[in-house]
């Protein structure tokens, strides 16, 4: 049987009148990947900041790596590593001393500091720009230093809340590989984004998040085929057309999604004599996605 | 599935001495990087009070209750740059930092609690306000006021009014709305107090209701024992004075722990 790092049960948060998680249920398995997907709003950094005990929930059990929150999120923070969606690095600092405080809050001893700060620097790519001050660096930079300043002291479980928000695509996949190398050591992660393709190439499983619930989970590819089956027919046209098309497809029992241009026809796998004029491609994530949590932005 | 119960470390207590050095030392290498324009606003403000009231009054006023005008100002002013010290770093400070740098969410991230964070940061505060209140002594000293023995407790008079400074600037920043709140507390707090603290004139020449308001106000008990301090003690009243600091402190400590809590914690 696979062991826990991450339990959650009916767990129920509510600022005044908004719930934000509203009777949550999450697993992370031991050594894998799971990643936090949904739109702004969702409750996924709520559900973050319950991890931490940084919110108390109002219902609901939680426990990390085995103790129990909020009594045990002491014992339990010392294991963990969090990186924050905002960097809050201090910025008049060096990268080494960023690091180094950080080896102090998490009670590294002092035989053990000076590798952990190295490790660190390694793992972040950022051994030769040890002494520059946080402000003289690049974005992609300050972020790989928020996720080695997280991993310090090598926790069993990472919190990544929302890791690649507002990166180029080049320094995105950067910190994919270093997401990627610490998935590969074994480490158990739990990863907030909305961004699609990050949750479907980093993570072992997905849950997709709505108004603070779970609306799907399970690894990506399966949930795929579950809700939006093989293939999609992504029909373009003017507006008029997308409506009729969108009409049509109900009317033989397919499910849609406007794809802004266009309208996509979920599940026309095989052929199912649906013949309308437009570009097949398979079903993602993403389809699953607007779906699942609605079109519209709340 | 069982959630992990293997690798279980001992229950951590309250108030933990790596936790505190934690949060002490991301602010000693702070300092740092910033020290030349704190130890600069710290020192330079009480002197330039000292030198404008010392001798621009010091030339109509000579001795003021049996004491040279400049000496009982030089260490009046002890208190000022105590409170300029701690209780203004520590509410734009502690307000900067959970407001615009996020340092307290990676804080408490970490296995620190809001508890050990406000201890932490006051304790600090109050040993910078230690350190820079002696600064207007040592200008007095060097414009003729006579070194005592006496005068080596001044840090520490300075350290224990700092960190009821520190509480109370912490525990405004964990009420304030905005960074535009302070100015209510500067107009209608801290200013009537240091004014009315015995640094720049005795409170005995103020009406009785003036006198009993003065002697709740920390800034005179600790004006009083720095002035004893440099000129003769005084027996149980010092020790009044003494207790009515700590006393200030423990309160403020408390109220900011509580301030900062809800703020932090949600």
């Amino acid at each position: 049987m696979d062991e826990l790092a991450i339990r959650l049960r009916g767990v129920v948060k509510r600022y005044g009148a908004i719930t934000a998680v509203d009777g949550l249920d999450l697993d992370v398995p031991v050594g894998t990947c799971v990643g936090l997907l949904g739109p702004n709003g969702a409750g996924k950094s709520t559900t973050m900041r319950l991890l931490t005990a940084q919110a108390i929930a109002d219902e609901g059990e939680l426990e990390v790596l085995g103790y129990r929150l909020p009594e045990e999120s002491k014992e339990a923070r010392a294991q963990l590593g969090v990186t924050p969606q905002l960097d809050n690095l201090d910025v008049t600092l060096t990268v080494a001393q960023n690091l180094l405080v950080f080896a102090h809050l998490y009670r590294i001893g002092r035989g053990e500091r000076h590798d952990a700060v190295e490790r660190a620097l390694e793992m972040a790519k950022l051994t030769d720009r040890r002494d520059t001050r946080v402000d003289k660096l690049s974005g992609g930079m300050r972020r790989r230093l928020l996720i080695a300043r997280s991993l310090v002291h090598r926790p069993r479980l990472v919190l990544l809340d929302e890791p690649t928000v507002g990166l180029d695509p080049q320094v995105r996949q950067e910190l994919w590989a270093l997401i990627d190398a610490l998935r590969s050591e074994g480490t158990t992660i739990l990863m907030s984004t909305h961004y699609i393709e990050e949750a479907q190439r980093l993570a072992d499983s997905v849950m997709i998040m709505s108004h603070g619930k779970a609306v799907a989970a399970g690894p990506p590819a399966e949930l795929v085929t579950e809700h939006a089956g093989h293939q999609v027919l992504e029909v373009y046209g003017p507006p008029p057309r997308l409506a009729e098309v969108e009409a049509d497809a109900g009317a033989a029992g397919l499910r849609t999604r406007r794809t802004g241009t266009s309208v996509s026809i979920l599940g026309v796998d095989g052929g199912d004599g649906f013949n309308i004029d437009g570009e097949r491609r398979p079903a993602n994530l993403e389809d699953v996605f607007v779906l699942l949590t609605g079109e519209e932005i709340a | 599935m069982a959630a992990v119960r293997a690798q279980r470390s001992p229950k951590l207590g309250r108030l933990e001495r790596p936790a505190l050095t934690g949060v002490l030392v991301r602010e000693v290498v702070n300092f740092s990087s910033y020290w030349r324009s704190a130890t600069f606003s710290s020192t330079v403000e009480p002197t330039i009070y000292l030198l404008a009231f010392g001798f621009g009054f010091g030339s109509l006023v000579s001795t003021i209750g049996g004491y040279d005008y400049v000496q009982f100002v030089g260490t009046g002013t002890v208190a000022t740059a105590v409170l300029f010290s701690s209780a203004f770093p520590a509410m734009f400070g502690t307000f900067v930092k959970y407001q615009f740098q996020r340092t307290y969410d990676a804080i408490l991230a970490a296995p620190v609690d809001t508890e050990e964070l406000v201890t932490a940061e006051a304790l600090w505060i109050a040993t910078r306000a230690g350190v820079y209140g002696c600064v207007p002594m040592v200008v007095s000293i060097a414009f003729g006021l006579d070194p005592r023995w006496g005068m080596l407790a001044v840090p520490f008079i300075g350290w224990i009014a700092g960190f009821g400074w520190a509480c109370f600037g912490i525990a405004v920043a964990g009420h304030a709305k905005s960074i535009e709140n302070f100015s209510y507390i500067v107009s209608a707090v801290l200013t009537p107090l240091f004014l009315v603290a015995g640094t720049f004139f005795p409170l005995e020449t103020l009406p009785g209701w003036a006198q009993f308001l003065g002697n709740l106000n920390p800034l005179h008990h600790c004006v009083e024992l720095v002035r004893h301090a440099a000129f003769g003690w005084e027996g149980w009243s010092d020790v009044a004075s003494a207790a009515f600091l700590a006393g200030f402190g423990l309160l403020m400590w408390r109220i900011a722990i509580r301030a900062m809590t809800r703020k932090l914690v949600d």
